[in-house]
């Protein structure tokens, strides 16, 4: 039997499913994280985004097995951490979130796009968001909201 | 039901496909959304499941001569940032799906899926690019447009996958890819367009265009290329028209959710017109 061995949110995780399973289902159903969502299921919308040794991907299309030996880091431990405090102070100040359900998802694209590029401009960052759908805030608020650390927390990243 | 094979190494990888015959998954960004069920319900995979996308002896990008191999594992983003990548390949993958897609995606996986709107497609076929094929039999060198045969067919055996592909890393004098879509990112192509030239003291040295998802496969066409290749700047200038209609000929595009097969047509008769166009005034 196949084993697959990864680091979700810090913690060795050593699992015998299947590992063709979507990432997204294991981390939702066996592990109660219910912060990456399911919007499209086809990697089109975001709203599944997780941190794969610090990069965006979208955990609904991403088979269990292709993360063996990686880190997985969802929105969960994200939010725990300086920068993912930083990015929701920013996102709250400037009415980034408005029903929240894109939330969990951009605020990985933001961590992911600042990783990269610490310090980018506004068309890198809406080029960073362009896998992640909201239909509330036409985007506005987001973008300014990412403007405003690449303006004044920049040395967090 | 079907089972999942995870090879430790790439040798442990060929054995496993001559046995089971399975379907390969290097990123999953294409089968596994084709394959999907419900949530939380298995894949719906027909055949045993071969996962590559671990094997880190697939991950290489590399110059040899004048050649540029790239290793089926290697990622689309990673393929962006590389200095080896031709700029050519590196514009057309920049405006590819999403961060998140192309952190996942393998240039091998969109040649594999031999989609006429293949993105990378175009500009493989300008490089002269060939796939390298291999299997526990050996290793076959297949050119990109023997490779595709069709509409998501390809000549690769059950008991093959995709090693490498190597491409030309020639500078071009004069080069282009432009994409046309619904939306900037997350879109299937209307048409896109890869076009090539060298000029020297004038004289067309080199000449090759490439359009994608007006046909059912890449449409390159090496006798009217090789038309243009000897002929002065001021010959070009007298014939973009003419050219545009030997391209007209050839490219035959169809009506789909996306597009139309007469927006299509004219669109990338322009594309190429105004590359031509383009160059009378910077070379």
């Amino acid at each position: 039997m196949v084993e697959v061995r990864f680091e979700l949110n810090g913690e060795t995780i050593i699992t015998k499913e299947d590992p063709t399973k979507r990432l997204l289902d294991v981390i939702r159903t066996s592990f109660g994280l219910t912060g990456p969502k399911e919007g499209c299921g086809e990697g089109e919308c975001g709203g599944c985004a997780v941190l794969i040794d610090h990069k965006i991907m979208n955990a609904c299309i991403t088979p269990l097995g292709n993360v063996h030996g990686k880190s997985v880091v969802t929105i969960e431990a994200l939010a725990k951490t300086q920068r993912g405090q930083t990015i929701r102070k920013a996102f709250e100040t400037h009415g980034a979130v408005q029903c929240g359900i894109c939330t969990p998802g951009m605020v990985i694209a933001t961590e992911s796009l600042l990783h990269a590029n610490p310090n980018p401009t506004e068309a890198e960052i809406r080029e960073g968001l362009s896998g992640n759908l909201c239909r509330c805030t036409g985007y506005n608020m987001i973008v300014k909201a990412i403007l405003s650390l690449v303006e004044k927390e920049g040395s967090l990243w | 039901m079907v089972n999942t094979h995870y090879p430790t190494s790439y040798e442990e990888a060929l054995e496993l496909l001559s046995i089971y015959k399975p379907t390969i998954i290097a990123g999953g960004t294409d089968l596994m959304v084709r394959k999907r069920a419900w949530s939380d319900l298995p894949t719906s995979f027909d055949r045993d499941i071969l996962l590559v996308g671990q094997l880190e002896e697939l991950n290489y990008i590399d110059r040899q001569g004048s050649n540029i191999h790239i290793g089926a594992g290697v990622t689309l983003e990673d393929i962006m940032d590389h200095f080896h990548t031709p700029t050519l390949l590196s514009e057309a993958v920049k405006i590819m799906a999403s961060p998140a897609i192309r952190h996942s995606a393998t240039l091998a996986g969109n040649v594999v899926n031999a989609s006429p709107a293949g993105d990378t497609l175009p500009v493989l076929y300008v490089l002269n690019s060939v796939v390298v094929l291999e299997s526990v039999e050996g290793i076959r060198h297949v050119p990109i447009d023997t490779f595709i045969t069709g509409p998501g067919k390809t000549i690769i055996n059950d008991n093959e996958m995709i090693k490498e592909i190597i491409l030309s890393g020639h500078k071009f004098n004069h080069s282009v890819y432009r994409k046309v879509g619904g939306r900037k990112a997350d879109a299937i192509s209307k048409l896109s367009v890869c076009m090539i030239m060298d000029i020297k003291k004038g004289i067309i040295q080199n000449f090759r265009a490439a359009f994608g998802a007006v046909g059912p496969t890449v449409v390159r066409d090496v006798t009217i290329e090789s038309k243009l290749i000897g002929k002065s700047l001021v010959w070009l200038d007298e014939n973009i028209e003419e050219i545009g209609k030997w391209y007209e000929q050839i490219i035959k595009p169809i009506d789909d959710q996306r597009s139309s097969a007469s927006y299509r047509k004219a669109c990338t008769i322009n594309l190429l017109t105004d590359f031509i166009k383009h160059i009378k005034h910077h070379a």
